[in-house]
């Protein structure tokens, strides 16, 4: 039922953190443990709390609920609950839900005698976060600046944060992050694709080899990483990619305050006849 | 975490025969260069670099991207007077940009007013397309499968309907992307903004989705797998038929952790899914901006899903 046929062996005491043997069973396939209890504490409250803010709010559709956090008039203070202490209540649920649930999983590597990759890259996607509702919010003075809780609202929030720094294409730190995005992307539909036509061989060949993917690559682009490389590669590029995104935004408004447009003027002078893209649409 | 993670490979074997590659009938063209050994890179993954199978097909590839390369290059340095000082620095901001709007699909406007760009793009549409079909017969000689030349469609069908199949819908080349670092931002900043906001456009968000989808995939997959290499989890095609302690542990971890897990094999086509639907309905979400949609705002707004909360604009 809810152990596979070879799951049984594993199912190890130990590894735990904190609680001891207190939490240390599953539930269907669900390992509980301490931090399992906190996550899904915080992650119910938190939950609770954003269907009672959509509750207070104009809408029910689920595009459109968003729980605001307070305004930015309101600076670091506790707000009152309709007017943005929800949103500081679901962050810190949030955030010790997150948290803990990494936790949890470096339990489970205990367990299984695993490294500790996977809660050291949820880590990053952690870091990220908190960039965005807690470390920037608080070097720009007001919690104001943290991005709404809504399906929408958000993607709102990203274009008018966005476009109040002149055009943030141009901010190097984005730049970059989105570069390790594509990259990434590009590196996973390469080793994805390069398994799958490896045990997917023409009809009537056996299964091919490490050998074969080697040779594909390095006849292709003369280079092939290698089948423990291409995890690392992989990791490095994701891990990045989440990393740089937070660069990004917490010297947005922090050390760079105007048109992120200028950053480069004042770099490097642009040419008369520099392709002005507004120019053009402005002109259709 | 006294233990160690696996993170770099610390003995790097040397000497011996470099991997020449499975052998395969060779024709006129044959597998070129000595192989050579980068030790940083083998800190990451394999050291050897080479041998390259160029063959017909690479060699057009590679002239044709050549003669890309030098088209706007040239464009460039000629923005710049012909100063080569100017070109290094002023590189950012340089642009070999499309035809006028009065030229409509003309086959070819003046160089200086576009003709050049379309030059361009041919001859790199060209190195793109000879360098698909590389990948198509590079894996059949060696009797794979051709998902890496499928994937690869997906991101030229992208690539297609930005400077190709959107422009001739539209009815001119006008409305294709401009050659250069900031121009091509510029462009998709101003391109967004004229059509009401791309965020609203619902494939873009999906393409998004499976941009982070991706990463966030990679991240996992990445992460578990060096996990359990200290149990031969990256020998994935050993793993996969004949599937041994480091496939157990992998994904236990995740039924575990989230309920679910894939298995060895399945993992890569979740990979390869989601990174081959990120330029897929990018491209769907680009082809029906302007053509079908003229502002994205505009139509969630009729679908019921614009929202025009601004509570984080300050007041004063």
């Amino acid at each position: 039922m809810a152990m596979l046929n070879f799951e049984k062996k594993y199912r190890v005491k130990g590894g735990t953190l904190l609680g001891g043997d207190l939490f240390d069973f599953w539930i269907g396939p669900f390992y509980v443990g301490f931090f399992g209890v906190l996550t899904i504490f915080f992650a119910l409250m938190g939950t609770a709390l954003i269907f009672y803010g959509a509750s207070l709010g104009p809408t029910w559709n689920p595009w459109l609920i968003s729980i605001n956090p307070p305004r930015i008039e309101q600076g670091l203070a506790l707000a009152p609950m309709a007017e943005g202490g929800l949103w500081q209540i679901i962050t810190i649920c949030a955030s010790i839900a997150f948290i803990s649930w990494a936790l949890r999983e470096v339990e489970i590597c205990n367990k299984l005698g695993m490294g500790y990759h996977v809660p050291i890259a949820f880590g990053f996607a952690i870091l990220a976060y908190l960039t965005l509702v807690f470390f920037r919010p608080l070097l720009m003075g007001a919690w104001g600046h943290g991005f709404p809780y809504g399906i929408f609202t958000h993607l709102n929030w990203v274009s008018y944060v966005g476009y109040s720094y002149g055009n943030f294409h141009y901010n190097p730190a984005h730049m970059i992050a989105i570069t390790f995005f594509f990259t990434t992307t590009l590196a996973l539909a390469l080793h994805g694709a390069l398994i799958l036509s490896a045990v997917n061989p023409v009809a009537g060949h056996k299964v091919r080899t490490p050998d074969h993917e080697n040779t594909f690559f390095r006849d292709t682009i003369g280079y092939s990483i290698g089948t423990l490389g291409i995890h690392r590669l992989g990791l490095i590029l994701a891990l990045n990619a989440g990393f740089w995104s937070a660069v990004c935004i917490v010297i947005s408004g922090t050390y760079w305050q105007e048109s992120w447009i200028t950053w480069w003027e004042q770099l490097i002078t642009p040419p008369e006849n520099f392709y002005v893209a507004a120019e053009y649409f402005a002109s259709k | 975490m006294p233990e160690y993670q696996n993170i770099f490979t610390r003995v790097q074997i040397r000497g011996g025969e470099p991997e020449a590659g499975v052998p395969v009938d060779e024709k006129v063209w044959t597998r070129d260069g000595t192989p050579w050994y980068a030790y940083w890179m083998g800190k990451l993954g394999d050291a050897q670099v080479g041998p390259m199978y160029i063959g017909g097909l690479g060699f057009a590839a590679f002239l044709f991207g050549i003669v890309a390369i030098i088209i706007m290059g040239l464009n460039m340095m000629a923005q710049v007077n012909w100063n080569p000082y100017d070109f290094v620095v002023r590189l950012p901001w340089l642009s070999l940009n499309p035809p006028k709007p009065e030229y409509g699909l003309q086959i070819i406007p003046p160089l200086a007013e576009g003709g050049w760009w379309l030059i361009a793009g041919f001859f790199l549409t060209a190195s793109i397309l000879l360098f698909w079909a590389r990948t198509y017969v590079n894996a059949r000689r060696l009797n794979m499968g051709t998902h890496v030349a499928w994937a690869f469609a997906s991101a030229i069908w992208l690539y297609l309907v930005l400077g190709f199949i959107r422009p001739i819908a539209m009815g001119s080349w006008s409305e294709a992307v401009p050659f250069g670092f900031l121009a091509h931002l510029e462009w998709t900043n101003y391109f967004s903004i004229y059509y009401g906001n791309l965020f609203y456009n619902p494939f873009h968000a999906l393409s998004i989705v499976f941009l982070y989808g991706s990463a966030l995939l990679f991240a996992m997959h990445g992460a578990t797998i060096l996990a359990v290499s200290r149990y031969g989890g990256d020998r994935e095609i050993e793993q996969i038929t004949d599937r041994g302690t480091a496939s157990e542990r992998a994904g236990l971890f995740w039924r575990w952790t989230m309920g679910f897990n894939a298995s060895m094999e399945s993992i890569h086509r979740w990979a390869w899914w989601f990174a081959v639907l990120c330029t897929l309905t990018g491209g769907i979400g680009i082809l029906l901006t302007g053509t079908v949609v003229q502002d994205w705002s505009a139509w969630a707004a009729t679908h019921g899903f614009f929202a025009d909360d601004t509570h984080y604009v300050p007041e004063n």
